[in-house]
Parts: structure tokens; sequence; C-alpha cells
């Protein structure tokens, strides 16, 4: 464990509960057309050691959110509400200093992509070392060593050597990996992963998972892994946050929500892509229509203007009525369908698909 | 097979790399395409894969004739179109139309979404039965956009619908080959599902031959008829959806296979194959076999000869394979994890 | 490294050949005859003839224009004037000194000036640039931005006179501007050169504060800031270690643009001032059509200006490791 100092910081003491627990937490940007609520009421929680899959797709929320988690929102044109709470320190009231201390060190973050994450005008050691100097007040020397070492961690060949090079001169795959010695350096308790393969080829995205679900086993690191892909959360996560214009829609297992989803917006992911296995004879089911401005969300169940059953829930809850997730733990979902109903739909379609 | 429309013959494309004191001369050569050999029938999809800069969009284009070839032939409706001209090229232009993956840069910002699509018929001079006017509001109701929309900018659109004009305008002038290059990657899955379906749509009503131009995997199986795997300029192996998918015969399709994620959590065990490193550079290729440096079946021959493009026995006609020591036909249990250290 | 230079210098020559054909071409081609005002106001046909082949003027312009490129590396004789010794640029066909004697004596001057005035802009402009990034939609940055606006639209001519008037004359604080050799003595080629460029550089100054302002909140908005930033960097040494070398390169790119108007700019300063620099031979050699004169002060100016790009070059390469001299 790390050393950071949490005195000074009044009313941020909490019993036991969850890792990180991210509480009812909204965020709008102010913006030249209006306010956009990027994130609204969105509560999850992360146990140590394990990974949280949050998938959506472009728009619905995800890089916020975990921006939000390390704080990294202009508070000029950002207004965030909730609570994030990481063991016993609560996030979003924390003060500058705290922040700084926390990011990189505790709670880490890889971005998409890797080449215009990096400074392309730092050395790659250089780039990994400072972050161990600045957290751990390591000597040149030391950090040096230590950038080496993750180096070879991540699995970059002649690391010696590769440690002065800058990132224009590493692949696409081998700029992830140095992002992720960068991350993991000093040994944090939470990584964030926004879309760490979406740039990468499939046989370096197999790498790349491969790599941190290693990494992961080793050093027991909590992983928010933030993708637009089930099949990328199928493999590497043990639950799932499945989010819909700034909202979970329904989380789970990873199990529950692939073998049994019931959110109408994940029957619709799923069945808008194609299988390896699937018949080819029949069409794709894509929902229809596009993602909501965030500008102006609609109202009701966000997701009630592409959504086939509102007549089936009632379109007076479903048009007007936020529905929020249920139940408050496990596997739930944000729709007014009940149970029933969603196994019958959901069983209808398995059969009209196979 | 009915009549074959588009033949790609051991098609080669360099990109000359320069460089040098006092005066630039010629040091190099990206070996974006080097020796594809591709046929693609009247009406139909033959989809290509591969990892990026492997060669997919070079090829696209010059099947297009947007760009020369270095060296082979390409054969359209048995007419050699590889050197031929600006002129020559004019009857056959309209005939064969592209799709490109960025629906943000691949449409001109400052023309109407009618402006866009009347282009291609304005500079062939096709003057369409009702005007272009009527065909334009036509196109745009085909591919699922309203027709009132011709005076909208592009920025109005979202990606999707974006794309969507990009399909009207290579639909324009009834094209007998469209050639995607990656349609639908750059939008989200359940728009990228709307896209697809909307494709294989117009290639059944209209019997349009596509090649179909992807690296997500599921997508092309789910789009083509034939396949072909692409790795470093030249084709590794090519067969019908089932023989690709279901026997594949090449080390790196069966990579590229296990690589891909799947939403499933029950299906029973695939094999799992863990390549190391990344491609290497294009501008010097490895000796041999292209894949050697990363195939765990490598051996002295593969850097010394270049394994032929064949009809492995036991596979289906049309299914080629490129290796001296191919894998079995099935995708299960095996497991092969490369140290990227290594590489 | 060093084939890099080799080649670009070797680019350069061939450019300033092609520069100064073209300016040869334009220059001997204007309709007025130099040679009348050797002539005398009773000017015989004859004797305008001899002038004219004394001058080298009788033969066709290709041959002038090589012999003139001839003499600059091996020297030449002139019938008029006598002998002159490489680098010949020919004489003055108004004082009949030669021109690259003149242009030696003047240089320093212009150099000083141009590259004193580079020093203030540079240093001035992107520090207030900084500032306002720094301060973005704060009072320090609403004026860095405001002043710069003001800035932007003054004019040499009128702010030249203006300040010496107010600092030289009436509250006497600086000398008057004038030439020190600095070798002579540095403080007072320092204090009298102060005025010159504070006015040369004001109207420069302001639009790199808000190129810097501009590019540095740019810069700030980047991935890779943002990656420093999820690191624990502090906002200071985001902003001071990472976002600085990012804004430099385009600043530097700009400016290297910007050095033929600062030129331009120096003339008019040495013309306000009366300094004795490059501008004010050239404005002389206008006045009296001396050719050579315009000629060679094109050239030698022509020759900074490509010489200072490739330094700015060599700069770039520094700043940004991507770039790759070779
Ligand atoms: N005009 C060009 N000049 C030099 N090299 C080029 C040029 N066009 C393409 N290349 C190179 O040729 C190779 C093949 O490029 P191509 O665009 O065909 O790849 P691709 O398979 O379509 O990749 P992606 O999946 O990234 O789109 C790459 O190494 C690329 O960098
Ligand atoms: N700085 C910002 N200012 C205004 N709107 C923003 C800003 N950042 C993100 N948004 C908006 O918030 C929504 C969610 O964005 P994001 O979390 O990035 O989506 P994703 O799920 O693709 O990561 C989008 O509508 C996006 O346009
Ligand atoms: S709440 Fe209503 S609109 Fe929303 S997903 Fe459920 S059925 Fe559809
Ligand atoms: S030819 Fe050799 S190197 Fe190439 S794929 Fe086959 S076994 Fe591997
Ligand atoms: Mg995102
Ligand atoms: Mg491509």
């Amino acid at each position: 464990m790390t050393t950071v100092s949490w005195s000074g910081e009044p009313g941020t003491s909490r019993g036991p509960g969850p890792f990180l627990s991210v509480r009812d937490l909204s965020v709008e940007f102010s913006t030249e057309d209006g306010i956009v609520h990027a994130v609204d009421g969105l509560s999850f929680d992360l146990e140590k050691g394990t990974t949280l899959g949050i998938v959506g797709e472009s728009g619905s929320g995800k890089s916020v959110t975990n921006l939000a988690i390390l704080g990294l929102h202009d508070p000029a044109h950002t207004k965030i509400g909730g609570e994030i709470w990481l063991e016993d320190q609560e996030l979003i009231s924390a003060g500058r200093g705290t922040m700084e201390k926390l990011r990189g060190n505790r709670v880490a973050m890889i971005f998409q992509d890797p080449l215009t994450a990096l400074s392309p005008f730092h050395t790659i050691g250089r780039q990994i070392g400072e972050v161990y100097r600045k957290h751990k007040g390591a000597s040149k020397k030391e950090a040096r060593d230590r950038a080496i070492e993750m180096l070879r961690r991540v699995g970059i060949p002649q690391p010696e050597t590769r440690v002065d090079h800058y990132p224009h001169e590493f692949s696409g795959g081998m700029r992830q990996r140095a992002m992720i010695a960068m991350a993991l350096v000093c040994d944090p308790d939470l990584l964030i992963a926004d879309e760490p393969t979406t740039a990468l080829d499939v046989t370096v995205q197999a790498q790349i998972l491969d790599l941190l679900k290693e990494l992961q086993q080793q050093f027991g690191t909590a992983i928010i892994l933030i993708t637009h892909d089930l099949g990328v959360v199928a493999g590497t996560a043990d639950n799932v946050l499945v989010m819909y214009a700034g909202r979970a829609a329904e989380r789970g297992t990873v199990r529950e929500v692939l073998r049994e989803p019931r959110h109408p917006y994940t029957w619709g992911l799923l069945s808008s892509m194609p299988r390896l296995n699937s018949s080819v004879d029949v069409p794709l089911r894509p929902v229809r229509g596009t993602p909501p401005s965030m500008l102006n969300p609609p109202s009701g169940c966000p997701f009630h203007p592409r959504c086939d059953y509102p007549k089936l829930a009632g379109p007076e809850l479903c048009f007007n009525q936020r529905p929020s997730i249920s139940p408050e733990t496990g596997h739930g979902d944000a729709c007014y369908l009940t149970l029933e109903q969603k196994r019958e739909l959901r069983t209808a379609k398995t059969e009209d698909r196979a | 097979m009915n009549e074959t429309l588009l033949e790609l013959k051991e098609l080669v494309k360099h990109f000359p790399v320069r460089g040098g004191t006092l005066i630039k001369r010629q040091v190099g050569a990206v070996h974006a395409v080097d020796g594809v050999d591709l046929t693609v029938g009247a009406g139909e999809t033959v989809g290509l894969v591969g990892e990026s800069g492997c060669g997919k969009s070079t090829t696209g284009r010059l099947a297009a004739r947007l760009l020369e070839p270095t060296s082979g032939k390409i054969l359209y409706r048995g007419q050699d179109i590889s050197h031929s001209s600006r002129k020559r090229l004019k009857p056959i232009r309209p005939e064969i139309q592209m799709i490109f993956q960025d629906p943000y840069s691949s449409l001109n910002p400052r023309q109407t979404v009618g402006t866009i699509i009347r282009g291609p018929m304005e500079v062939n001079d096709i003057n369409p039965s009702g005007g272009r006017k009527k065909r334009v509001q036509e196109l745009l109701e085909i591919v699922g956009l309203n027709p009132e929309h011709f005076n909208r900018f592009p920025h109005e659109f979202s990606g999707g619908q974006r794309q969507r004009i990009g399909i009207a305008r290579a639909l324009a002038l009834d094209p007998k080959l469209i050639i995607a290059d990656e349609p639908v990657s750059a939008l989200d899955v359940s728009i990228q599902a709307q896209v697809v379906n909307l494709l294989q749509e117009l290639q059944r009503d209209l019997g349009i031959a596509f090649l179909f131009i992807a690296h997500d995997l599921a997508v092309v199986r789910h789009f083509s008829q034939r396949v072909a795997v692409m790795y470093l300029g030249k084709i590794v192996e090519i067969g019908d959806r089932q023989s690709i998918y279901e026997r594949p015969r090449h080390p790196y399709t069966h990579a590229l296979l296990s690589a891909v994620p799947e939403p499933d959590v029950s299906s029973e065990p695939r094999e799992r194959i863990r390549l190391a490193g990344d491609v290497p550079s294009p501008i010097n290729p490895p000796s041999g076999c292209r894949f050697r440096t990363r195939c765990w079946k490598a051996q002295d021959k593969c850097a010394t000869e270049v394994p032929p493009l064949v009809r492995l026995s036991g596979n289906r006609e049309g299914h080629l394979t490129a290796c001296h020591f191919p894998e079995a036909p099935t995708t299960q249990g095996e497991d092969v994890v490369l140290d990227p250290a290594l590489a | 490294m060093t084939s890099y230079l080799v080649r670009r210098v070797a680019g350069a020559l061939v450019i300033l050949m092609i520069i100064s054909a073209i300016t040869f071409y334009l220059f001997y081609a204007v309709p007025r005859d130099p040679a009348r005002a050797f002539c005398g106001k009773i000017c015989q046909p004859e004797t305008l003839a001899l002038i004219r082949h004394n001058l080298g003027m009788d033969e066709p312009l290709f041959v002038q224009y090589w012999h003139w490129l001839v003499g600059i590396f091996a020297g030449r004789e002139f019938v008029q004037f006598g002998s002159c010794p490489a680098p010949c640029l020919g004489y003055s066909f108004a004082t009949q000194e030669p021109v690259f004697s003149a242009i030696v004596d003047r240089f320093p001057v212009t150099v000083s000036l141009t590259l004193g005035a580079s020093v203030v802009i540079l240093a001035f402009g992107i520090l207030t640039g900084m500032i306002a990034a720094w301060k973005v939609g704060q009072p320090l940055d609403k004026i860095a931005s405001s002043s710069s606006v003001i800035g932007a639209s003054l004019q040499i001519y009128f702010v030249g006179p203006l300040l010496a008037f107010y600092l030289v004359d009436t509250m006497q604080l600086i000398p008057r501007p004038s030439y020190v050799p600095i070798t002579e003595n540095p403080l007072d080629w320092f204090t009298h050169l102060m005025l010159p460029w504070v006015v040369l550089s004001i109207i420069f100054t302001a639009n790199y504060t808000r190129m810097t302002r501009s590019q540095m909140v740019e810069q700030l908005a980047e991935d890779y800031v943002r990656t420093a930033r999820a690191k624990g960097m502090s906002s200071r040494s985001v902003f001071f270690r990472f976002a600085w070398r990012g804004a430099m390169i385009p600043i530097l790119t700009i400016f290297g643009v910007d050095l033929a108007t600062l030129l331009g700019g120096a003339i008019i300063t040495e013309q306000t001032f009366s300094l004795h620099g490059i501008g004010e031979l050239a404005v002389r050699a206008v006045q009296n059509t001396d050719l050579p004169m315009l000629l060679g002060v094109t050239i030698v100016g022509a020759a900074a200006i490509v010489l200072l790009n490739i330094v700015v070059d060599v700069l770039y390469a520094f700043i940004d490791p991507r770039v790759r001299l070779s």
C-alpha cells in the first residue's frame, strides 16, 4: 500500500464499504449551445482485485464518468454532483493537492489513443520515471531503473535501450504497453482503462487484454475497463455496467448480463453484433434510430425513442418518468418491463435468431 | 460461378521512400501490395480482412483504379485497365464506386447533400429520366434518409446518416461493383448494424458486387460470400466463408480468429493463440513467408521459400492457403502463447 | 546533422541564385539608364556608349549577370573603378564605393537591431502569452490580450518619434538612439539601441502574445497533457514542462516567416531614428537608382533570411524529437 496522508480533510471518513463507490454521480458541462447533461444519477461499486466493464456507445458518458473519478474536468465549465468514495476518501470534495497525490499513484488511467496520449517531446523512460519521482520521491537513477523494470514487466523487448526512445519510435501496441507501464509504475489500487484497445488491431488487442489480466492477478489492482465492445468485456471483466445516455441501463456480473440480458438496450447491443458463429442469412437486428443528444435528453426513460416496448411497459411511465435501476444490488436494470415480460421477450428473440 | 467482373493478377503496388543527401533519390519502397491475385464475380461479395497497414485499402484503391499498379494486371470485365488513361477509364468509372471509412472527412462540408449525391452524375454527364433531383430523392429514400433533406449540409447529420449519404453517392450511377473500405468501422455498434443491413439489402436487391474491406472478422463473415485474409501485402488465405471461418489452414487466420473477442460466456473453448509483437514494416518485409517472424510453426524453409497460394489436400475448391506447414482444419482447443519479449 | 546542414546550405545557395537572377533581371531591365548619371549635363552619344561599355552595360543581360555572379566568388576588374576583390558585389553608381564593404560597414547596425528586437519579441511575447494562458479568462489575461490588440495596431513611424519625444527629450530616461559598436562599449551599444528595439518589437510582440496564448490553450486541451494531469503532475509542471514545447513549434514556424517582415521593419526603424544601417543604404540606393547597391542589399538581406530560417529549422529539431534532420 502506498502512503497518502488523509489527515486534514474534515468530514471524509466513512464506515467499511466497497473499495470504490460512485453514488448518484452527475456531470454537467456548460457550453455555448446550452447545458450538456453528460452523466445523470449514475451509481456503481467496485471491489478490490476485480474488473468492472463499462459498456456503451460513444457519447454515453463513459469517459466523462471516469475523468470525474480522477477529478480531471475543468471546474470552470463543469458541475459535478453526487459522491465518489475511494475507501474512506470522498473525491469530489477533495482538494487539489489531495487529488494530485492520488492521481498516478493510487488511481491511474490509460487512454484510448496511445500516440496522442503520450508526450511526443519526452522519452518513454522519462514519462514513466517522472510519475515515480513525483509520488515516491525517487532519484533520477532510481526512476530510470524503475522505468526499465516496468517496460520489461509489460513485455517490451530490450527495455534498456527502449527506455530512451520517443513514443513515435514505438509501434501502436508497444505504445499502449508503455502507457500501461506508466500507469502501473506506482502500483495503483485502481486502474481506469478508457478504451485501451480501440485503436489497436485484434491480435494486439488480445495481447494487451491478456497483459491487463495478468497484471491484475499479480498485483490485485481493481480495474475499470471502458469499452464499446461487449466482446472485450466478456473475456476480461467480472462485472458489467451498460450505460446509455449518461445513465446506467443494466448492471450485473458478466455472466448475468450476457446470458440473461434484461434491458432492451442491452438486447439491442447484443443483436447488433454479428458473431463468428451466428447465422449469416438473417439480417442483424440493430437498435433503430440514433443515440440522443445530451443537450436535450429525452424525458422519462432515455431509451424510449428507440425502444419497441413502451406499450408493453406502460407508455405513461416510459415517456414521463425516469426508471431507476432495480433491484438495488446484484443483477439490475432500469426498465419498467416486469421480469416476466423481459424473460418472455428475450426467449422469443433468441428463438427468432436461431 | 457467374461472370467474372474484376480480376487482379499478381498485382503489386510499391510506394517509393525517398531520402539521401543533396539529391532526393529512392532509397526503398513501401511494399503495400505485393503480388495479390483476387477475383470478384458479378453480384458477388468478397471480404478482405487483415491488420492495419497490410494493404487492404491500397488493394481497394487499385481495384477502383484510383491508383496505378507498379506491376501486375487489373482486369475489369476482361478488359485490362491497369494503365488505362483517364479517357479510356471514363466509361468504366461509373460502374466501380467506392465507399470510405470516415463519414466525416469523405463528404465536402460546404456542399449540400443533394450536390454531393448529384456529383458523380454531373462528372459523368448522366441524365436519368425524371431529372437529377428526382434521382437524388430516390437515392435518399433507398438509403433510408428523408428525401426532403437534399438541401441540408453534412454536419446536420449523424455519423451513420453521413455514411448513408456516402452510400447514396456511390449508388448514383448504378454501379456494378462497390469497393467499400471499412464502411462501418467508425460507427457505433447499433448504427453499424443498420448500415450493414442496408448494404446487404442493396447488394441483394440491385445485384451489386462488393469488395468489402474491414478488420472486423465477424462483420466480414456476415457480409461476404468469399473472404481473403491479407498479411503484409499478400493474400495468405482465401476461400468461401465457411472454409475460412470453420476450416482455416493458415496459422495467421487461426491467430486472427482466436483473437476476436466474442460476447459469449458459455461457448465451448476456442483455441487461444497470442501472437508476439506487431506486424513488421512493409518497407523491409521478411524474406520467404512474411508471417514467419510471428509464426509459431516457422522453420528454415519458411525463411527461404515464399509459400505459394495453393489448394491444400482436403480443402474445398477455391480454398487456397499460402503456408509450408499448415494447421489442422479446426479452431478448437489449441493454445499458443508467445512471449512478446521474444519478438 | 552535418549532412543535413550541407544539404540545406546548398539548397539555400540555389535559392539565392534564383533570387539574384530575378532581381538582376528586374533591376537592370528598368527603363532608366544609369549610365546617363555618369555622363554629365551635356552628354554626347559617344561618351554615353563609352560609359556603358566601361560599366559593362553594353553586354547581354545574362552575360552581365554571369560577370556579377563570378565577381562574388572570384572578384572582377572594372574599367571604370579598377579591381574589385572577391567577394565583389560591384561598385555603387552613386558613391563609387565598393558595394560589399559599404554593406559590411552597415551590417552590424541592422543585425543588432533585428536580433535585439527578435529577443525582445520572443521573450516578451511568449512571456505575456504564457501569463495570459495561465490565467485564462482572468483580469491578467484580459489586460495582456487587449494590450496586444492595441500594440498590433501601432505603426513604427508613429510610435518611434512619440516615444523618442517623451523618453529621450522630455524625461531624458534613455540616450538618443545611435549605433555604438558592441566591441567598443557593450553598455552603450545596449542603451543606445534600447528605444529602437522596443519600437520595432511593439507591433510584433503583440502578435506573439496572442499566438502563444492561443497555442498554449490549445496544447492544454491535448491528450498528452491530460495524461500528464492523470499522472498527478501539478498544473504548474503540466504547464511549464509539457504544454510549452508543443506551443513553441507553430510559433517558431511563424517566426521564420516573420523574419522577412522584421527586416522590413528594421529598415523603417533605421529611417525613423536615423541609424546608419542597411536600410539607409537601401533607401538611398532606390532614390539614386543605384543598381549594384540595390542588388547587393537585396541579396545580403535574402541571404540573412535564408540563413536564419535554417537556424529556425535546427531549433525545431531541438524542440521536437519527431523532426529529424536527415
Ligand atoms: N501514398 C502512400 N505512400 C507511401 N506509403 C503508403 C501510401 N499509401 C499507403 N502506404 C503504406 O502502404 C501500406 C498499406 O496501406 P493500406 O492503407 O493499404 O493499409 P490498410 O490495410 O488499408 O490499413 P488500415 O487497416 O489501417 O486501413 C501501409 O504501410 C501504408 O503506410
Ligand atoms: N468538456 C465537455 N464539454 C461539453 N460536453 C462534453 C465534454 N466532454 C464530454 N461531453 C459530452 O458528454 C457526453 C458524454 O461523453 P463521453 O463520456 O466522452 O462519452 P463516451 O461514453 O464515448 O466516453 C457526450 O455527449 C459529450 O459530447
Ligand atoms: S423503460 Fe420503457 S422505454 Fe425504457 S427500456 Fe424499458 S420499456 Fe423501453
Ligand atoms: S509458411 Fe512457415 S512461417 Fe509462414 S505461416 Fe506457414 S509455417 Fe508459418
Ligand atoms: Mg470515450
Ligand atoms: Mg485502410
